[in-house]
């Protein structure tokens, strides 16, 4: 099993571990949790043969505390979870988005609330994945719908994570981290990484969150030319509290809106298939989108003009997209494995076009088949 | 078989190497016959001995389920697995068993194929380990879903180093052994 | 050593601190700082961790790489720094609750992890921030704003919990005497392996006036009072002590160090790689 050779029969948690490996991840925190388990598992045996660090925490909480002090140590770093799990790091996912570190975090999703259905499949954790941690904050959330993606789609993880210093959930669900399929992964020399910027600033003139105009401040690493400070707290330009200042409070939560807001040609990520002549659009991702795209061509056997948008970047939710493409359809069918988490966001994104929403919703443990999602648009016409 | 997909169960004893089957099924027929297989398992809190189940969808072309919906092939090594897993097979499901192990199987529109995989294992390959192994040749000899040069490839790329040899005796045993019985 | 040279790991400019009159913690910072300086680190080699409460206000005035994490996670934070760049040396400042209660399943496996980092725990028996609540340090029957009639519960050996979870350097000191305190921090970052310095503090503002301390030197009397000098040859941390409080280094051994391992791990792999 490695990356860059021919054909291989890999699991999606497999790609996903490789992936990252690729794409530069040199320390990994790890807690043992089905469905995600396989990807530590790859880690361990793999990262220290390149001179990376893989170990195995006490808990979920301190995996992700050493994934962020790695990271301030200049590596790329990353962990993997599922539900419960992803519960536990929110504390410390809101602080790495609070002082802009990057990381990347799987969520291998799986029934919940609570240990719910050990270990089903599920995508009910797509609003956590927007709001978990505490406080106004922005976030980036991509969704593999295949074993290929899984690899792509860490790289992008990892890739997007260094370019906007922002942590960025994987969120997998149970079916896609454990089924296995045939792929070819990119060479190495086909992909492109991308590397942090750091400061070229003469050391006393370093401050750690000035803007340099593009929004995204440079980041030094620790133990090389710079000095600086970290606090969980509001903080100036130079790193240091601010706890008293209105102004710079308000400042500094709109600069983190603002430099994913700024770049969203870069973030937003979807997948149309079939949607050009569409009458009914399916909006799916992730495993569901995988049953989706069958019932698309189901639905076409039979002379029904369906689609399929799916989504790849599921947060920033790509709202101008889904109104592009939604514009001459008469129908929307939001198909998720949760009780309709992105309804009001597609609500929002088509609220002054004449489409009908409809949604297919299961929180049951099990995928929505292709037939289901067939039946429903068979329903529709 | 035509070409629609197919869908295939694998079940039996915990520790009998049904999931490892199932990866190597679908390895020979993505990696080695250039068609098309996805594969998945039950994770349950089953403890080894419980009943274990791994799956496989096989088509000539990509394959967007991820989830069983109704087998065309149901393998069961143990009555526990039969009784728990054979709920949804359809009524043209071809369904393989192992005699010595599934002793009731109330099948009567089905087509049932007995095979004594582990006795094949025992007394042809002096080893109970390579059941999963015997059943693999079976079910490519009942099935025609893979072909045996492929399976060869299969088991001798994905079994642990130095232990092929056993191995690819016991996938030639069972597939054998299926081919009399046809 | 030139008096007062300690100063150039202050962040002078970030003066003055917040701590209340009369607190025990500035005194151990000051023990911390004369240590880096006689070790003569290099404050772009270092880096002090911390995470919430008044130990972490030791945090943005040093004059090193400063981070201040969540709450009783400035151990994993600090793990994963070390791991990714064992050149660099890694302190922590934390408190009662910081470390022992929120922060104690960290504390132990950092502990029994033996990484290479020197823990110094500020011990001012109770949470200061938020106003005085009772703390797993705060002893039995004492008051505080959530045990305002007495402590029910019994009061951690903290270092003793340290020892048993693996620390290979354990040592406690007080307020009192800064100078034995900066000698047992110097030892602890000199020691390869985890090492844990409780730090006795004080907390006049709420901790002593709930338990009718009059005055800041009265608590620090009344820990060096009960304060015996021990060693490690000698010093077992069953023993009975009636009351009175060990000080000094406690333990000491040599183990193995988590980072060096991993290196040996990394170098025994890619030699297997290339033969």
């Amino acid at each position: 099993m490695n990356s860059g050779c021919n054909m291989q029969f890999l699991q999606g948690n497999e790609a996903c571990a490789l992936g990252a490996i690729e794409a530069g991840v040199r320390f990994f925190g790890g807690y043992p949790i089905t469905p995600a388990t396989e990807i530590a598992e790859v880690m361990a045996r793999e990262l220290p043969k390149l001179g990376g660090v893989f170990v195995q925490f006490e808990d979920e909480i301190a995996s992700i505390g050493a994934v962020i002090g790695a990271s301030v140590a200049g590596t790329k770093a990353m962990t993997a979870t599922s539900g419960p799990g992803f519960s536990l790091k929110q504390e410390n996912l809101g602080y790495a988005i609070h002082v802009q570190i990057p990381c990347v975090v799987v969520n291998v999703m799986r029934g919940g609330p609570s240990t719910g259905l050990p270990t089903l499949p599920s995508q009910s954790d797509v609003m956590q994945a927007r709001w978990g941690t505490h406080g106004d904050h922005p976030i980036i959330a991509l969704a593999p719908y295949s074993v290929r993606e899984c690899f792509d789609l860490t790289v992008r993880a990892v890739n997007l994570s260094e370019r906007f210093r922002i942590p960025v959930i994987v969120l997998s669900d149970a079916i896609i981290g454990h089924v296995r399929e045939k792929v070819v992964l990119p060479k190495r020399e086909e992909l492109t990484l991308v590397e942090r910027k750091k400061p070229t600033v003469d050391p006393e003139d370093y401050k750690p969150f000035e803007d340099d105009g593009t929004g995204i401040p440079p980041m030094a690493n620790l133990g090389e030319d710079y000095l600086f400070h970290i606090t969980s707290n509001n903080y100036d330009d130079e790193g240091f509290p601010a706890t008293n200042d209105h102004d710079i409070a308000g400042r500094r939560i709109k600069s983190l809106y603002n430099k994913i807001e700024r770049y969203r040609d870069e973030i937003d990520d979807v997948d149309l298939f079939m949607v050009e002549d569409a009458e009914i659009i399916i909006v799916a991702y992730g495993s569901t989108a995988r049953s989706a795209r069958r019932a698309v061509m189901m639905a076409r056997e039979e002379g029904i003009k369906a689609g399929l948008f799916r989504l790849k970047t599921i947060w920033p939710f790509p709202y101008d997209h889904l109104k592009a493409a939604a514009e001459s359809a008469n129908h929307l069918l939001l198909a998720e494995m949760n009780m309709s988490q992105l309804d009001s966001e597609v609500r929002s994104a088509t609220h002054d076009l004449e489409t009908k929403l409809h949604g297919l919703h299961q929180s049951n443990g099990m995928l929505i088949t292709p037939y289901q999602i067939y039946d429903s648009l068979k329903g529709l016409v | 078989m035509n070409n629609k997909e197919y869908q295939v169960r694998l079940s039996g004893f915990g520790g009998q190497g049904i999931i490892l089957a199932g990866i190597i099924l679908g390895e020979a027929v993505s990696l080695y016959e250039n068609r098309f297989a996805v594969q998945f398992q039950s994770y349950g809190p089953e403890a080894r001995g419980g009943a274990s189940r791994a799956e496989v969808v096989i088509s000539d072309e990509e394959i967007d389920l991820l989830e069983l919906i109704e087998p065309d092939v149901f393998l069961a090594l143990s009555q526990q697995a039969f009784d728990k897993y054979i709920g949804d097979a359809h009524e043209k499901a071809l369904v393989i068993v192992d005699p010595d192990y599934v002793t009731n199987a109330p099948l009567s529109s089905r087509k049932v194929f007995a095979v004594p995989v582990s006795r094949i294992a025992r007394e042809q390959i002096g080893k109970t380990i390579v059941i999963n192994m015997v059943a693999l040749g079976a079910l490519a000899a009942i099935t025609g879903l893979v072909g045996i040069d492929a399976l060869k490839k299969a088991v001798s790329a994905r079994v642990p180093p130095g232990t092929e040899k056993i191995n690819l005796k016991a996938v030639l045993a069972g597939y054998e052994s299926a081919r009399e019985m046809n | 050593m030139k008096r007062n040279s300690y100063k150039k790991y202050l962040r002078t400019h970030k003066l003055p601190h917040i701590w209340c009159p009369g607190c025990g913690h500035g005194i151990i910072l000051g023990a911390a700082l004369r240590a880096m300086d006689e070790l003569e680190l290099d404050p772009y080699k270092t880096v002090a961790v911390t995470a919430i409460g008044c130990s972490a206000r030791t945090n943005a005035i040093m004059n090193c790489n400063t981070i201040q994490t969540t709450h009783g996670r400035s151990l994993t934070f600090a793990s994963g720094i070390k791991m990714a760049r064992p050149d660099l040396t890694v302190l922590l400042f934390v408190g009662d609750g910081d470390g022992a209660a929120i922060g104690g399943n960290h504390l132990i496996h950092a502990a029994r992890r033996n990484v290479d980092l020197t823990t110094i725990l500020l011990n001012n028996s109770i949470y200061g921030m938020t106003g005085g609540q009772y703390s797993p340090l705060t002893p039995y029957q004492k008051t505080a704003s959530t045990s305002p009639y007495g402590n029910l519960e019994q009061d951690f050996d903290v270092c003793k919990l340290a020892d048993a979870a693996g620390a290979s350097y354990v040592a406690r000191g007080i307020a009192h005497d800064p100078r034995h305190l900066s000698r047992l921090i110097r030892g602890g970052i000199e020691h390869k392996g985890f090492s844990f310095i409780e730090g006795i503090s004080q907390c006049p503002t709420y901790y002593g006036r709930r338990n009718k301390f009059s005055s800041p030197l009265e608590i620090m009397r009344w820990v060096k009072e009960r304060s015996v000098r021990v060693k490690p040859e000698t010093y077992n941390f069953s023993q009975d002590m009636d009351g009175a409080i060990p000080v000094g280094l406690l333990s000491h051994r040599n183990l193995p160090e988590f980072t060096d391992e991993y290196r040996k791990l990394v170098e025994q792999l890619q030699k297997g790689d290339n033969a």
